[in-house]
């Protein structure tokens, strides 16, 4: 012992002291490690002891002139020391990265700070390590920013990865001190080596510090162009991690578009990665038109999609999915090309097939071979995906269940694979019972049977009870099993399960709905139970029965007393349905329980807080004091049987949800804009009609459809911009008679015209009769330099044939679905705007999809841009049945309040009927609030043109438009667009046209024709260049209609 | 896409967090804790729970949570996927997936779970790659590498990553080249209380070895490929020449793989290879049941049935078990009422059976419900479907490869009624 401490003493580098053999103490220059231990006097022990300690030092410092030192010296201890390695382990396992959790007595960042900023390259890594292992455990390193940035610039790609793994999770916080690592960055998007480039740009993009974003655009724009195609891939999610922080910086830079090319890229990894970046980026930016997807693009992602990753399918897969192929045959062509990758190993690449496949399937006719051949590859995958881990099955039984709904041929056969195993998890088990039930039929209800009576009997009371419930679905749904399951079920209740019991008067109340006078024998048994259900459900159910069939229970009076003697103690549920069924026992029997109804009805009346069950107690009360045998035809009236579909999906959401399998809105069946967040504006998804609707419809309407329906985006029920649309009232508004024009407008002015209004007021009006003489706020006015008379080759341009034609009847756009039903509970608005005769019309299409009736409508809208209002109360004519459309014209007035929209035409309408307040909201065409005074004199125009500065002109294209100039006079003159002048330059056509506002703005317009060239131009000027683009969308929309 | 990624331990702590965008705070933990308590098994967890802002995915490995914490909408099986891929990725490289393991090689574990995810999105999962990229710890390596200085991450961009045939790298060499196939089948059945199947089902895989020098092209034929139902393959698996010949075409990746994995369904007949007779009784007014169980052999073409466990939850009721066995051990747990009886080899001359008496608790009424019996076992030597690989051959390089195939037949979730 002593010749081995003495040799440690005349270690050069190492100061050891031994404190009387019981301590130990290592130091080195500087402090690092310290092991306090007691030590027995046996030199063993002690050795081993040591040697632990010398392990821990050398893995934590890794201080090599100490191991060397260790190593050379000490061969016989040697052996010791990879004894320790193995078998000491209640020190700790020394030798792997638990050590960087050990703390010491001193500070450690203390500590770590000193490791950070030593100057040997292994223990810097030592100590990044450290604090990375800190960091994994949520601990707050933030610290020690400024030193580990400093170990960045290393030639070391461990330790560089390191570093950045740590910028990325704290470069938040310190933004100051995070821009110093941008120069590494930089210098490293240059480096040859293609890994350290990648390296560098996708640690950028994951710094989320607005300083650093700003250099990184350089960088990634170099390396979007990179010859390495893993440099490429890399920074194709770069742009989406950037879009992420600052989107606008991304479409400055034009990072879209480079990102769109790289589509294109002959790399099918960096096809997967661009079309991932794109989709993500679009999710966010709904309307951005992001994935234009056409048969090229679609071709080459089907390219891409056989070779590259797994990944990288599941995302190409997803994008094709939002495809929409022009017709069968292409359709046909798509689903051979994606049906190969039923067979991948990854389960997220099958379910993402299946989608495509059955979103496409829509389009093929249903005699085509192939249509049957597709189905037939469906069903083999989606079993496998049954034999995955549990929650693999889970979502794949979630959507199955949507699969099974929308075409139940698929898995006909294969009801076996969901019968449950003992040992499933719960909501594995729940999901498998929900589809056998799906899946019932005629043909297997045998087997189906037995299997759910032999689940009734389980250990799991909440699958117990949903395999009961099961059964009388099955009996509801297969007709010629009914008696079947109620003898089941009969004999499930003979256990005297306490909650299989129940549970089966429950179900055997809906089957006595579905099939009444077919199974009463059974009441008898039913009612031995009475004593032993305890929950509200099954109570309210048997108390049902019993007053249903009170003419055939001898002692019902007697049994449902015994009912009402707790009756304050019952659930409402339970409340209500006492009181209907004595009420239906007194009319059936009305000598023996006059006493029984008067005293339920005193209680539900009198002695409920309830206002439920008060007032129907009165209904009641009312009708039979009043007219007994209508009180016989209410009360007693024949039910409408009860259905299976009742548990279905409602159709439109179920072909929403076909187009989102595999998604979590499938897993929830419910549409992704229900649940989730930030995804406002989410584009609804539907199914592609069948061939041969789709030739039914004029391509004209499909097109004008699609390009109308963005704008119809439902308003989110929680946004700040309903403040004052939540604060209304609903009734209609009280026409109140004109509101000061004057007032309205200002508002309206303040915004639109700007700078324009004092100018206005103070420019001289002298020039220009025609300009003060219509209305109140002429937009220009005419400098005194052009009220002199114009030169002869002005008038030439004037020289106008006046071969205008009349208006052919004003253009109305078609209908777009402003509220769809799923977000209405069943109501659905569609519409559209038109101007007729000076007057605007808001036409709209209101249709009921919900079951019941509808009434009580009322309109409101919030304030916009030009103060839109309707002129009366909407006039529906109520009730709007299940079912029934009916179309409603609403004249509108611009008399309303003020307030700037974005867009300027934006409208916020508040819709009301019996079931609830709908909000959303729609854009109208701006060419409504042309007025029909809107042709200004040719010499004011001109003026005015002049006067307008031109930064407020702007120009906008049609294109495809194959109209003559005349025509398009004509057509644009129906929407109030008045051509003033016209000349023809070099073949060119221009046509100078003025339009007023219902404020009182004017824009005017020089409109370019080109002979044989279908694009025009159009240059609007306009005091207000707000409109502009309103106005271009108008010259659109009626031009190309 | 992926936000964050928790652990979470048996004793419901988070041992390791990483974010790949920016960090969600823990707490949004608390809603899994929440949905955990409320499930009664770990296993009920569901797998996808909403919270107000995130949802949180979870898949549960070697009793630990992976939860994966996402914010937009994302196809929830390929995050679950992607989890299982992780744990994959673990167990390769530490040879076990335990809180343990994690945490000694923690920084490794960051480090590939950055290599695995970029900002969500999936950048490199094949384990092949992934070696090239970040050497997997070994005893010798650590040493090796603390006294030398040296790193365990890769300097170079794999070769693999962007090749044609991105899972198998360049430039292999062996002295000794050798394909190796094993067939292992795993039956899915229940059977009823009389003994007739109601499902019956296989699993199949081929599993690789390969360790051949160069780029070998091999082929891999079947006696009778019309029995799989559903293939799922690996994606270096030509599909045409499946589709068109139904042979397996195919480069192989390096060292271990799955080749395939297939499904013989309800439809055809499967062959149950065990049988069980058994008579597990309660008298109505006694505290006493009865327990009889017999297993043995049917439709195992010879082959011996091996490594046979029975395991059966017993009704609560039941306090204790006094049981005898002809062979092998039996152990009884009071506490979760699981009896388990580890059998062995069945002997057909023999057969192996389980008998004795069930006491339950005085006064009790009988029990309601019926105990299952989950069996498993397994079959040297044998596909249960009766599939049979024909030859193999390999194109491309001159060498003669070694080449051998292995048959087994496992009983996969098997299940006895009674």
């Amino acid at each position: 012992m002593y010749c081995f401490t003495e040799v440690l003493y005349h270690g050069k580098n190492h100061l050891i002291s031994c404190n009387s053999a019981e301590k130990i103490m290592f130091s080195q220059h500087n402090p690092l490690f310290s092991v306090d231990g007691s030590l027995s006097s046996r030199s063993q022990e002690f050795l081993c002891i040591f040697l632990c300690a010398c392990t821990s030092i050398i893995c934590c410092s890794s201080d090599c002139h100490c191991v060397t030192f260790f190593l050379n010296l000490h061969q016989h201890s040697f052996y010791y020391f990879f004894y320790c390695l193995q078998e000491n382990r209640q020190f700790g396992s020394k030798m792997t990265d638990s050590k960087y959790f050990t703390t010491t007595k001193k500070g450690e960042i203390f500590e770590l700070k000193a490791e950070l900023n030593s100057d040997k390259k292994e223990k810097k890594k030592e100590a990044v390590k450290k604090v990375i292992a800190s960091m994994t455990v949520g601990k707050d390193v933030s610290a020690l920013f400024p030193d580990v940035v400093n170990c960045m610039q290393t030639d070391n790609l461990e330790l560089k990865k390191l570093v950045y793994l740590y910028l990325m999770n704290y470069a938040k916080s310190q933004p100051d001190m995070a821009i110093m690592a941008v120069n590494t960055f930089v210098k490293d998007c240059e480096d040859p080596n293609p890994l350290i480039r990648a390296l560098a740009v996708r640690t950028m993009g994951c710094i989320r510090v607005d300083k650093i974003t700003e250099y990184l655009c350089e960088p990634l724009r170099k390396c979007l162009k990179d010859e390495d195609p893993y440099v490429r891939k890399t920074a194709a999610v770069c742009v989406a991690k950037l879009h992420d922080i600052n989107a606008q910086l991304v479409e400055d830079q034009g990072f879209l578009d480079t990102l769109k090319d790289l589509i294109s890229d002959s790399n099918p990894m960096v096809v997967a990665n661009a079309v991932a970046a794109l989709s993500e980026i679009a999710e966010s930016h709904p309307n951005s038109n992001l994935m234009d997807l056409n048969p090229q693009t679609m071709n080459k992602l089907l390219t891409a999609l056989n070779e590259c990753t797994e990944w990288g399918q599941i995302f190409i897969l997803d994008c094709l999915a939002n495809y929409t192929p022009r017709d069968d045959r292409e359709s046909q062509s798509i689903c051979e090309r994606v049906t190969p990758r039923l067979s991948h190993a990854n389960s997220a690449v099958v379910l993402s097939a299946v989608k495509v496949l059955m979103k496409f399937m829509e389009m093929l006719p249903k005699d085509l071979d192939y249509y049957g051949t597709l189905l037939k590859k469906l069903a083999p995958p989606l079993v496998t995906l049954l034999s995955a881990e549990p929650e693999l099955q889970y979502v794949a039984l979630r959507n199955i269940n949507l699969i099974v709904q929308r075409r139940p041929e698929i898995l006909k056969h294969e009801m076996k694979v969901f019968y449950v195993k003992y040992n499933d998890p719960i909501y594995v088990k729940l999901e498998k019972l929900d589809i056998m039930i799906r899946l019932a039929s005629q043909a297997n209800i045998a087997q189906v049977l037995a299997e759910l009576k032999e689940y009734a009997t389980e250990v799991d009371v909440d699958f117990v009870r949903k395999a009961v419930r099961a059964i009388g679905r099955c009996a509801i749904k297969v007709e010629q099993s009914a008696e079947r399951c109620v003898s089941t079920l009969l004999d499930l209740i003979q256990t005297k399960v306490n909650y299989v019991v129940q549970e089966a008067i429950v179900v055997i109340k809906d089957i006595f709905r579905k099939y009444p006078n077919k199974y009463e024998s059974v009441i008898a048994t039913l009612c031995e139970n009475l004593d032993s259900l305890d929950e509200p459900e099954a109570r309210a159910a048997m108390i049902w029965i019993v007053g249903e069939y009170a003419e055939r229970i001898d002692n019902a009076d007697e049994l449902l007393e015994s009912f009402l003697e707790g009756f304050h103690d019952e659930s409402t549920q339970v409340q209500l349905q006492l009181l209907t069924a004595i009420v239906k026992l007194f009319l059936k029997k009305p000598t023996e329980t006059q006493e029984l109804v008067q005293q339920v009805l005193s209680l539900a009346t009198q002695d409920s807080d309830n206002p439920d069950l008060r007032d129907r107690g009165y209904i009641y009360w009312r009708l039979l004091s009043t007219d007994p045998v209508a009180a016989k035809e209410v009360v007693l009236a024949e039910k409408p049987l009860i259905s299976e579909e009742t548990d279905l999906i409602e159709p439109t959401l179920l072909e929403e949800l076909i187009c989102h399998i595999g998604t979590l809105a499938s897993v929830y069946h419910k549409p992704p804009s229900a649940f989730v967040e930030g995804n406002h504006g989410v584009q609804h998804k539907g199914l592609p009609g069948s061939a041969g609707s789709a030739e039914s419809e004029s391509p004209d309407a499909v097109s004008a459809g699609a390009a109308t329906e963005a704008p119809a985006a439902v308003i989110p029920s929680q946004g700040d911009l309903l403040g004052d649309l939540l604060n209304l009232d609903l009734t209609p508004p009280a026409t109140t008679g004109p509101l000061p024009h004057s007032g309205g407008m200002q508002m309206g002015a303040m915004d639109l015209l700007g700078g324009g209004l004092d100018s206005l007021l103070g420019g001289d009006l002298g020039g220009s009769p025609a300009m003060g003489a219509g209305f109140g706020a002429p937009p220009a006015a005419m400098p005194p330099a052009f009220s002199a008379p114009v030169s002869g080759s002005l008038y030439d341009l004037f020289d106008l044939d006046n071969g205008v034609g009349m208006p052919l009847g004003s253009f109305c756009p078609p209908k777009t679905v402003w509220l769809p039903a799923m977000k209405a509970k069943g109501l659905e608005i569609s519409g559209t705007f038109v101007r007729h005769a000076g007057v605007i019309q808001m036409e709209m299409t209101i249709t009921n999809k919900a079951m019941s009736v509808m009434t009580g409508f009322a309109i409101q809208f919030n304030r916009n841009s030009f103060g839109l209002a309707p002129a009366g109360p909407i006039q529906v004519p109520s009730p709007l049945s299940p079912n029934q459309n009916i179309e409603v014209s609403l004249p509108l007035n611009t008399v309303g309040p003020v307030m700037k929209m974005e867009p300027l035409n934006n409208l916020q309408v508040a819709f009301k009927n019996n079931i609830d307040v709908f909000y959303f909201s729609c854009q109208y065409p701006i060419s409504v609030l042309f007025a029909e005074d809107g042709k200004m004199e040719r010499q004011v125009f001109l003026a005015t043109w002049k006067d307008i500065p031109n930064e407020n002109e702007s120009q906008f294209q049609i294109k495809d438009c194959h109209l003559n100039s005349d025509a398009a006079s004509n057509k644009l003159q129906s929407i109030n667009i008045f051509t003033i002048a016209e000349r023809t330059v070099d073949g060119q056509d221009m046509l100078y046209q003025s339009m007023k506002l219902t404020n009182g703005i004017w824009a005017l317009a020089e409109l370019k024709v080109q002979a044989g060239n279908p694009n025009y131009t159009v240059s609007l000027k306009c005091r207000a260049p707000e409109v502009s683009q309103c106005v271009f969308q108008s010259y659109e929309a009626v031009l190309k209609n | 896409m992926i936000h964050s990624l928790f652990l979470i331990n048996a004793s419901g702590d988070i041992f390791l967090e990483k974010h790949w965008k920016s960090v969600v705070s823990r707490s949004v933990c608390d809603y899994f804790f929440e949905a955990q308590e409320r499930a009664t098994e770990p296993e009920n967890v569901p797998p996808v729970i909403p919270t107000p802002h995130h949802y949180l995915i979870s898949v549960l490995r070697h009793r630990i949570f992976f939860v994966a914490v996402i914010q937009s909408e994302v196809p929830p099986l390929f995050v679950i996927e992607f989890l299982h891929r992780v744990v994959d990725t673990f167990q390769d490289y530490f040879g076990v997936c335990t809180e343990a393991a994690i945490k000694d090689n923690v920084v490794v574990v960051y480090e590939l779970l950055e290599e695995m995810l970029d900002n969500g999105f999936p950048l490199a999962t094949e384990s092949n790659i992934l070696k090239e990229l970040i050497k997997p710890p070994t005893i010798l390596r650590t040493m090796v590498n603390t006294i030398t200085g040296s790193t365990n991450v890769g300097e170079q961009l794999p070769t693999g990553q962007l090749s044609v045939v991105p899972w198998r790298r360049t430039g292999v060499k062996y002295t000794n080249n050798e394909a190796y196939f094993d067939v292992v089948e795993e039956i899915d059945a229940i059977i009823d209380k009389s003994g007739s199947t109601i499902t019956a089902e296989i699993q199949g895989v081929i599993d690789a070895c390969v360790k051949l020098t160069g780029m070998p092209d091999l082929t891999l034929s079947f006696m009778n490929p019309r029995l799989l139902d559903d293939v799922s393959f690996h994606p270096c698996v030509r599909f045409k020449r499946w589709e068109a010949e139904r042979i397996l075409s195919f480069i192989p990746p390096d060292g271990n793989f799955r080749l395939l994995s297939y499904h013989v369904s309800s439809q055809n007949l499967v062959a149950i290879p065990v049988y069980v007779k058994h008579n597990i009784s309660f008298r109505e007014g006694s505290s006493q049941g009865r327990f009889d169980l017999t297993l043995g052999p049917k439709q195992t073409m010879g082959k011996a049935v091996e490594s046979v466990l029975v395991s059966s939850q017993l009704p609560r009721g039941v306090l204790n078990a006094n049981l005898s066995a002809s062979q092998g051990t039996y152990t009884f747990d009071p506490v979760t009422k699981l009896l388990s009886w580890d059998v062995g080899k069945i002997n057909p001359q023999k057969l192996p059976s389980l008998k004795g008496t069930m006491s339950l608790q005085a006064g009790a009424s009988k029990p309601d419900e019926n105990p299952t019996i989950n069996i498993q076992f397994k079959i040297q030597q044998m596909a249960i479907s009766g599939l049979k690989v024909n030859r193999l051959d390999m194109y491309g390089e001159k060498y003669k490869p070694f080449k051998g195939i292995k048959y087994m037949t496992k009983a996969g979730k098997f299940q006895v009624r009674t």
